[in-house]
């Protein structure tokens, strides 16, 4: 559904998009991760049609966003970062502004707000101007007016920006269930949100893509992916010696005293560490009060790709 | 054509849900009345005709439409919701003529509230109701060549107060640029095709024209130009921001 191809962007001598290229298809949820200015913004509003590129390709559903703008823009619900909406108009007055404009009129419209206000839990605010309305409620307004048509894609900037924890779960279900059917791009800060909504998830630094691929390959690349904890129940000597010597052990690191704790770091490529400690337990008949493998978190993988550069 | 009309209803439903289109046409009919009546000595003058009501106009507007026009752009920049607005599938030309007319509405709401002169010199004697006709098209068409000039100040900045001294600026230059001191000033170092080039972009030789009930295509053809390139440098301004 999406396609973007070596887009660049400048703002005078600066780079802020350098070369940018990816896919996105029906069905998938890709995550936009990176630093604060490291160009996940404007190349939303770029895809979205916003902002002209300063060179390279992009086609919604087969659009030239460039060439066609408008038949682009209808496939398209856009939630910009920090949510605007228009302040003089009541939260029903400007969804049906939204819906008029989208091209839709008398039944498919009323069918269509009153949708959405069921959907983002708009019910008791519907009458309210949006000048009063907290900051969460304008999130979710802005929200609604971008699913609002049951548009083929969705692109949000920092969708669950300055919701509570629960609006966070509530936009985070939307976004899961929508899925499966549409396209989705949405740039996050929060890591968690990534694993728990997206298929695929790119992190972008300083305007290129650093890394690309599923949540759980980008956790591979982790340094601590891999790595089996221990942790005994009693404090059994030599332990950590014989773990030093098992076959494939990169590095021992002792997290904790009493009890022995251990973090044991693989060879790379050495996997199944966790089945040879099991079983050098059992021969040694040490007592194990946990014992699992990581998975590598994303925090860490994030980190080490984009720690150099901002220095 | 749908989309402007959208536009342009959204625009003037937030002019009136907000006061600045009650006080906008409130201050212009007390300040036209005391302005005619008191300054303008309509009574004293014992002429049938408005010439007296219509000689502030370009004074009147100078103050009032860039207050209408000011937060056009800037208040779509500064809130965000321009982002909103031109993601919607609507070319930008359509948002900016839709903004336009709703400001042009109110002011013509403006304008047409003062029918009661109209009864009043109807009342009092004979005047040509043709040339009344034509003081309103007159006036009408100099509101939207300031309001345009405003639409364009106002896409420069998201600040209202710079949207307003600038547009008040350059429409009090084309008040000025054709009266004798200005242009006397200009006698004495440029060619006379100059002094004529710069006196002619004044409204008031044109807005006068057309008060007096001749309606010229020349002048239609300026305030309609004048519209033209204040809106088109509008569009040029705003892809200029989004181009960085």
């Amino acid at each position: 559904m999406i396609q973007v191809r070596n887009l660049s962007k400048n703002f005078g001598p600066k780079w802020a998009v350098n070369n940018i290229s990816l896919d996105v298809a029906k069905g998938e949820v890709l995550g936009f991760l990176g630093p604060n200015g490291a160009g996940k913004s404007t190349t939303m509003r770029m895809i979205t049609g916003f902002l002209p590129p300063a060179s390279g390709e992009i086609r919604v559903g087969g659009h030239d966003m460039l060439a066609e703008p408008i038949a682009g823009k209808r496939l398209i619900g856009y939630l910009p970062e920090h949510a605007p909406a228009y302040t003089d108009m009541t939260v029903t007055g400007f969804l049906r502004f939204c819906a008029e404009m989208r091209g839709l009129g008398g039944d498919a419209k009323r069918r269509a707000v009153s949708r959405v206000i069921e959907t983002c839990f708009l019910e008791s605010v519907t009458h309210q101007s949006v000048e009063t309305l907290s900051k969460g409620y304008r999130h979710r307004l802005c929200f609604a007016q971008a699913i609002l048509h049951d548009p083929e894609v969705l692109i949000m900037d920092e969708p669950t920006d300055g919701l509570d924890p629960n609006q966070k779960h509530e936009v985070r279900t939307i976004i899961r269930e929508m899925g499966a059917r549409k396209a989705i791009i949405f740039s996050t800060h929060i890591l968690e949100e990534v694993e728990a909504v997206c298929s695929r998830a790119i992190i972008i630094d300083r305007g290129a893509i650093v890394a690309n691929g599923t949540p759980q390959e980008l956790k591979a690349r982790g340094a601590g992916a891999g790595a089996v904890t221990v942790r005994f129940a009693a404090v059994p000597g030599g332990a950590v010696a014989a773990l030093e010597q098992l076959d494939g052990v990169e590095k021992v690191s002792v997290i904790g005293k009493e009890p022995l704790a251990a973090r044991v770091f693989p060879k790379a490529g050495k996997k199944d560490l966790g089945t040879a400690i099991f079983e050098l337990a059992a021969r040694e008949q040490w007592k194990l009060a946990d014992l699992h493998a990581e998975e590598g978190r994303l925090d860490e993988v994030f980190r080490a790709i984009t720690l150099p550069d901002t220095k | 054509m749908k989309p402007i009309l959208i536009i342009a209803r959204r625009e003037l439903t937030g002019f009136f849900t907000s006061p600045v289109a009650y006080v906008i046409i409130i201050i212009f009919l007390i300040l036209s009345g005391f302005l005619t009546f008191m300054v303008g000595a309509f009574f004293e003058r014992g002429q049938a005709n408005l010439d007296s009501f219509f000689g502030w106009h370009p004074w009147l507007y100078l103050i009032l439409v860039p207050a209408v026009g000011m937060r056009m752009w800037s208040e779509e920049r500064r809130l965000g919701t321009i982002e909103l607005l031109l993601t919607l599938p609507v070319a930008p030309w359509q948002a900016i003529v839709g903004k336009f007319l709703a400001a042009l509405a109110v002011l013509a709401i403006a304008l047409a509230l003062t029918f009661p002169i109209v009864i009043t010199v109807n009342y009092l004697g004979h005047p040509d109701n043709g040339v009344i006709l034509g003081g309103y098209i007159g006036s009408l068409l100099l509101a939207s060549a300031y309001l345009a000039i405003s639409a364009m100040t106002s896409a420069v900045t998201r600040n209202q107060v710079i949207s307003f001294i600038v547009s008040v600026a350059i429409c009090l230059f084309l008040i000025l640029c054709g009266w004798a001191p200005v242009t006397n000033l200009l006698v004495h170092w440029a060619s006379p095709a100059v002094v004529d080039a710069v006196a002619s972009f004044s409204v008031m030789t044109h807005f006068e024209s057309i008060q007096r009930g001749v309606l010229d295509t020349r002048d239609l053809l300026f305030f309609v130009s004048v519209v033209v390139f204040s809106l088109f440098t509008t569009s040029v301004i705003l892809r200029a921001h989004r181009a960085g």
